[in-house]
Parts: structure tokens; C-alpha cells; sequence
């Protein structure tokens, strides 16, 4: 990891503790004060310890014009997740399993860490298809029913819908 | 507007249920570890998800929590599910392919491996 | 009705749980059987749910969030291991 300015590691540090702060509300899901102060001082310690594994400094994915294609993207996924549990539901019951699995690969076009790991998360559920591995911007994934071995073509088949929303995003 | 969200929350219930029993049914029949996890995450995921909306929607005042729950599924399956894949495929249980082995194109990456330690 | 319906979905549930169960026993890698916990570990979260609202007990909610924090740290866990880096 290459080291950063020291503006870059405060930026790291309070976000991580807004991050955890947020969990921490999330948690305990209530307002009452002494909640309160002790979810700001248990985040503020973990954030002094692991606020170097955060992976950050680009604060311009918070840009209210983005918020759009976020809810956008969570609309295409939700979609996508029903498709995928109908796919699975209909080769779990067919008496016959009409499954050719096989492992196949792709290049990603997204740069930014985060958009790799919401495109590998997003893909393990969409139908049939699990990510096995992420080496730089090659993607392996698992897929149920193999229907193309050739990477641009896997790429067009799994990851181009949620790749042209998250261009956008990250 | 009581009545539309009992009902609302019984027929996701009602789904949550028959998904998680597929997700059961999926990884006792699937023949590997693979189409298992592919199986056991998916319909567990919206099956949870689907059964902790509808006891949301069930009783109002759980709401938050429930969205809490919900969106922690969402996050921890697909990574659990990616590190086990991961873990297995480095432990050489490799895939069940019915093609061949070029289906296979993950294993590559650690033929070259492999030849590099062997050239030092 | 309401209560028609939360038998229909328990049984489901158990019948889902039973599989499971049956895929742990069977294995037969440890990799299969970690799957299988993964499964058992989301499908026991929405039945503590479940339960909760069946007992009218708020407290089992946050149970299952726990048991879920700990049972994907110990999914992480065992595929680190597995994987030979722990």
C-alpha cells in the first residue's frame, strides 16, 4: 500500500468512524443518550486502531447527484435478485438438475476498488453466476449454466448492466 | 391500512419460507461445492431478507431492525459465500464440469504459479 | 389465518433446516460442510425472527442479529483456514 498524506489519513480516519459510528446506531437501532456517547467512544477506538485498513480518500462518491443512480442501481439489483432466485428454485426442483457448470473470466472496465467489490457482490447474486476471485481487473466466476467460454462475450452476458450504472457511480 | 400490511407481510413470509427450504433442498442435491454455495446463497438471501420484512410488515414497531437485518444479509452472504469458493478452489477441490476441461478457466492461474515455483 | 400461515412457513423452514442438516452430516469435504453451516446460520436468523414475533419478545430480534454477526465472523473464519492463511 502506498503511503498517504497526512490530510489523506485524517480523511480515512473520520470516515471510518462515521462508517462505524452509522453501524453502531444501526445496532442498537435507538437515540438515548448514554447509547449515544458510548457507540461515539467504542467507534472512536476501533476507528485509532483499524482506520489504516479503510480503504478511502475519494470523497466524491457522497455527491448528491450520484444518489440517483445509486437507487437506480439498488432497483436493477432487486430485479435481478428475484430473476436469480426463480433461476435457482427452477433447477433445484427440475428431477433431471440441467446444470453445465464451469468456471469462465472477464476484464472489468471499473477502476475504483469499491465499484470491484459492489460489481463481485452483486454478481454472486444475480442468476447463476458466483465470483470466485478478483486478480487486478480480471473477474473468475462461477457460473451454473456456461453458455459462452469467450471473455467479452461472459462480460456482456454477466456484468455489463450493473457495470454501466456503476461507471457512474464510481 | 392494518389488514393491507398483515397481508403484505404473510404472503412475504410465506415466500421467505418455500426460499429457504429451497436453499436447503438446493445444497443437499446440488453435486458440488460450488453449485451448493450457488444454491445455499441465493435462496437464502431473499428468503431471510423476505421472511424479516414480513415479520416487519407484521408488527410495524420492528421496522428499523428488521431493515437493519435486512441489509446485513445482504452484505455478509455474497462475501462469506466468495470466501468459501476462494478457500475451496486453493484446496484443489476443483469444480465438477460436464464440458470439459477447458470450462475450467480458472485454473490458469495456478498452473503459472505452480511453473514459476518450479523454475526457482 | 395468522396463525395458519406461521405453521405453513415454520414447516417449510424445518424441512430447509433438515436438508441442511443432512448435507452437514454428509459432507464430505470440510469446505461442504462449512457451506452447509453458512445456510444453517441465515435460515436460523429468520426463524429466531420468526419466533420472536410468534412470543411477542423483541429481545430474540437482537439475538439473531448477534448470532449472525458471529456465525459470518466464523464462516470468514473457517475459509481463511481452509484457504491455509490463518
Amino acid at each position: 500500500m502506498e503511503s498517504l498524506t497526512f490530510s489523506q489519513k485524517l480523511t480515512q480516519f473520520f470516515l471510518s468512524w462515521l462508517v462505524l459510528f452509522i453501524a453502531w446506531l444501526g445496532f442498537t437501532s435507538t437515540l438515548a443518550i448514554q447509547e449515544v456517547i458510548t457507540g461515539l467512544l467504542v467507534s472512536l477506538l476501533i476507528a485509532l486502531f483499524t482506520s489504516r485498513f479503510f480503504v478511502c480518500c475519494d470523497v466524491s462518491i457522497f455527491a448528491p447527484a450520484k444518489l440517483f443512480y445509486v437507487f437506480y442501481y439498488l432497483f436493477v439489483f432487486l430485479i435481478e435478485l428475484i430473476k436469480s432466485n426463480l433461476d435457482v428454485a427452477r433447477r433445484v426442483i427440475s428431477p433431471t438438475l440441467p446444470i453445465n457448470p464451469g468456471i469462465v473470466k472477464f476484464k472489468t472496465n471499473l477502476t475504483s476498488e469499491y465499484g470491484r467489490m459492489v460489481l463481485a457482490n452483486s454478481i454472486t447474486l444475480t442468476p447463476g453466476t458466483l465470483s470466485v476471485d478478483i486478480i487486478d481487473d480480471t473477474f473468475y466466476i462461477h457460473w451454473i449454466d456456461v453458455k459462452t467460454l469467450d471473455p467479452v462475450e461472459t462480460h456482456r452476458e454477466i456484468a455489463e448492466k450493473f457495470e454501466k450504472i456503476l461507471l457512474k457511480i464510481f | 391500512m392494518r389488514d393491507i400490511l398483515e397481508i403484505i407481510g404473510l404472503i412475504l413470509l410465506l415466500i421467505g419460507g418455500i426460499f429457504l427450504f429451497l436453499g436447503g433442498l438446493g445444497i443437499f442435491r446440488m453435486p458440488d461445492t460450488y453449485n451448493r454455495l450457488q444454491a445455499g446463497t441465493k435462496a437464502t438471501t431473499l428468503g431471510g431478507m423476505s421472511v424479516i420484512l414480513g415479520v416487519g410488515f407484521l408488527e410495524p414497531g420492528w421496522i428499523i431492525k428488521a431493515m437493519v437485518l435486512v441489509i446485513f444479509i445482504a452484505f455478509s452472504n455474497p462475501i462469506s459465500s466468495h470466501a468459501l469458493a476462494r478457500a475451496n478452489y486453493k484446496r484443489k477441490n476443483y469444480p465438477y464440469l460436464k464440458g470439459g476441461a477447458e470450462y475450467d478457466q480458472y485454473r490458469e492461474v495456478y498452473v503459472n504459479q505452480e511453473n514459476k515455483e518450479e523454475n526457482k | 389465518m395468522v396463525n395458519m400461515i406461521i405453521y405453513i412457513t415454520l414447516g417449510f423452514m424445518i424441512t430447509g433446516i433438515f436438508f441442511a442438516v443432512l448435507r452437514f452430516i454428509k459432507g464430505p469435504t470440510a469446505a461442504d460442510r462449512t457451506v452447509a453451516l453458512d445456510t444453517l446460520t441465515t435460515i436460523a436468523m429468520a426463524l429466531l425472527v420468526l419466533l420472536a414475533f410468534v412470543f411477542k419478545r423483541f429481545i430474540y430480534v437482537d439475538v439473531a442479529l448477534v448470532y449472525g454477526v458471529l456465525g459470518f465472523i466464523g464462516v470468514l473464519v473457517i475459509a481463511r483456514y481452509l484457504e491455509g492463511a490463518l
